[in-house]
């Protein structure tokens, strides 16, 4: 507790005993007016403060305003009728005090737990200077500093590891739980705790410009942006207290009148007691904080599972997204070229690779470092000579003094060497050695474990169309495609037709449409989708900038997790959203028709509040 | 030109109601209130005085909910 709530406490409990003992206490007439008065300003004189300089400042209508008429108003009853009853007046107070009491409890708790949960800042670095350790802020430490960090402490920069291996937790970033292992020259990501030896570390960016650094602003940035609901309720509390005022002022004054010219009595009390009951529950509170609540709490729960949503609007349209548009290489595939067998060729796998690796010795395309990456035993470099790489054929070399030429199949007819077709699905290196066809090695990209399942999940999860695009081939393509079972395939495309094709599905009318992408190459897409969700963002600066949703290790199965979190968000939103406008109307209709007390009243603002406070603290638990 | 300043304010509806009100000052761009993490975003004009600005802020702020604390 705060000092102010404990301060709260402290009025409420003495102004409850007191008001316990004034039932038996054997006062009348003024003494018991100026017994009841004392108690009410015990719990009541900061609500009368407040609310006079709410007067001054020109506000009328807040609610602590409405609290003062609404108590006062009760003592006054009491005054006028002649009962000399002052309990519901201190009551209601007592209560209203009570409620508010609970209320801040409630949200301070949840505020708490929420902020804990991305409670991911590093508070110190030990750094290495002259040999000795000394610990300070993060902040202080400057570029190319070495740092160590123990086993068990949080990685406070970003940098290089040096010297020893060890193995770190991301969890805090990615969700993932297994340990990452990490060797010298590696880099490492600040916000991963190490686990096994001490690391040292030489920082490669500042505190400011580091991983946990960012994803903290971005997760901060995020909560601040609002979603629809959010607008819509803003919207909605600014016109609701004035309607509900007005209506209290209406039920006060009109049907006394209507009553007296009909030539009834006009019962001025009853009325005035029901238009004290609106005032209570004009505080449109309830909903104007659980809604940023629920989303928060959204937020910070999808964090946890290494799923960073940049804003609420995006988490609304995710949950009611029925496009799910892939990109393959890296998203649904490792996006790691294997080679998988060697074809048509008198030499044997190994031999061939040995070639082609030192052909491609110098390449740095994907398909020379999976080659070189393949070949068991290199060539030394001394038997590789006149290298050429030709632009859209592939490369020639002379290696051991033989012709050694690797690439397409146009590379091979200006050889003069016939290339083989292949039966195989992915992609296809051929090679000529001096002037003669030497078969093809086969290269393929293999799907990730988990975008099968992914999909699948998608697909019960009412996602009506699943695409993918690629620039691959349309054999790949549509291997990939078949065993995924997704709907519709796009193949040989450059980012350019990418965005074309995107943009016509979303013109399809289907629904919303989120993409995945890797963030490096397809930061256009992202951009163009509805939601642009980006695969790996861990350390890559440029996918967590380019995406609405970043999925931080590079697993398919957080989409459908990351959907789920947004669905249950959603729905939460909208239980508390319905929950509190029913409550609150039906208070409203029962107190004009003189079925509901002023504890009622008081339920249906602070209740109601609490009730959806706790309902949104859910959402942080998403799965 | 943003800035964060740190707030306490208790209920939500007066932080949405401050949040309205910074708006409204001369000098101010934008302003956002993120009440849970109790923070005030404002967004300032180009070459405005941002200590006259705030000053004005937390005025503007303290007339519609005077239970509030900006820390500038």
């Amino acid at each position: 507790m705060t000092k102010k709530q404990k301060k709260m406490t402290g009025r409420i409990v003495v102004a409850g005993m007191l008001f316990i003992a004034l039932q038996f206490a054997p006062l009348e007439g003024a003494w018991k007016l100026g017994a009841s008065l004392g108690i009410y300003l015990i719990v009541a004189y900061d609500v009368l403060i407040k609310s006079a300089k709410g007067i001054l400042a020109g506000q009328l209508l807040d609610e602590n305003f409405l609290m003062a008429v609404a108590s006062l108003g009760a003592f006054a009853l009491g005054v006028c009728d002649g009962s000399n009853d002052f309990n519901e007046a201190i009551a209601v107070i007592l209560f209203y005090q009570t409620g508010e009491l609970f209320q801040s409890c409630a949200v301070s708790k949840s505020r708490r737990s929420i902020t804990a949960l991305m409670d991911i800042r590093p508070d110190y670095a030990h750094v290495e200077r002259d040999g000795q350790l000394s610990t300070v802020s993060p902040d202080d430490v400057p570029i190319g500093s070495i740092i160590v960090v123990q086993p068990g402490e949080k990685v406070p920069l970003d940098g290089i590891a040096e010297q020893s291996d060890s193995a770190l937790d991301t969890s805090a970033l990615t969700g993932e739980s297994v340990p990452r292992a990490v060797h010298p020259g590696e880099e490492v990501m600040s916000g991963c705790i190490n686990m096994r030896s001490p690391l040292r570390i030489r920082t490669t960016r500042e505190f400011g410009e580091s991983t946990v650094t960012k994803i903290l602003q971005l997760m901060q940035e995020a909560t601040s942006r609002k979603s629809k609901s959010e607008q819509f309720i803003t919207k909605f509390a600014r016109i609701y207290t004035p309607i509900v005022c007005g209506a209290a002022l209406l039920l006060a004054l009109l049907p006394p009148v209507v009553l007296l010219v009909m030539g009834h009595p006009a019962e001025w009390t009853t009325w005035l007691y029901r238009a004290l009951i609106f005032l209570v529950i004009s505080c449109p509170c309830a909903l104007v904080l659980s809604i940023p609540l629920s989303f928060f709490a959204g937020i910070g729960g999808a964090g946890r599972a290494g799923i960073l949503i940049k804003g609420s609007h995006f988490m609304e349209t995710l949950a009611q997204a029925q496009v799910a548009v892939f990109d393959k290489t890296g998203t649904l595939t490792r996006g790691v070229f294997e080679v998988v067998a060697a074809h048509h060729s008198p030499y044997s796998l190994q031999d061939l690779l040995q070639l082609a690796a030192a052909a491609e010795s110098s390449s740095s395309h994907p398909i020379g470092t999976s080659l070189r990456q393949a070949c068991q035993q290199a060539l030394p470099l001394s038997d590789i000579a006149n290298t050429q790489e030709l632009q859209g054929l592939g490369v020639i070399a002379t290696v051991k003094n033989l012709r050694v030429a690797v690439g397409n199949e146009k590379l091979m007819e200006q050889e003069g060497a016939e290339a083989l077709p292949c039966h195989c699905v992915g992609t296809i290196v051929h090679i000529a050695i001096d002037h003669r066809y030497a078969g093809h090695i086969l290269i393929s990209d293999s799907l990730k474990e988990t975008s099968a399942r992914a999909l699948a999940e998608l697909k019960a999860m009412g996602i009506r169309k699943t695409v993918m695009l690629t620039g691959d081939n349309q054999r790949t393509a549509e291997a990939v495609a078949c065993e995924l079972a997704l709907d519709e395939v796009h193949c040989e495309l450059l980012p350019a037709h990418k965005v074309a094709e995107v943009e016509q599905l979303m013109r399809s009318n289907i629904g919303h449409l989120f993409f995945v992408g890797d963030g490096v190459n397809d930061a256009p897409v992202l951009a163009r989708a509805d939601v642009g969700i980006a695969m790996g963002g861990l350390g890559s600066d440029a996918a967590i900038e380019a995406a609405d949703v970043v999925i931080m290790d590079d697993d398919p199965a957080r989409i459908p997790l990351a959907m789920r979190i947004a669905r249950k968000c959603m729905r939460i939103v909208r239980q508390n959203i319905t929950f509190a406008l029913t409550a609150k109307f039906t208070c409203l209709i029962l107190g004009a028709l003189g079925l509901a007390n002023m504890w009622f009243a008081i339920f249906a603002d602070a209740g109601v509040l609490i009730l959806c406070v706790l309902n949104s603290i859910r959402a942080m638990y998403g799965k | 030109m943003k800035k964060n300043y740190e707030i306490e304010v208790d209920c939500a509806n007066c932080a949405a109601k401050m949040e309205q009100a910074t708006r409204g000052v001369s000098g101010v761009r934008g302003a956002v209130i993120n009440f849970i993490m109790q923070q005030l975003t404002v967004e300032f004009e180009e070459g405005a005085d941002i200590k006259a600005v705030m000053t004005a802020v937390v005025k503007a702020c303290k007339k519609v909910e005077p239970d509030c604390e900006i820390e500038c």
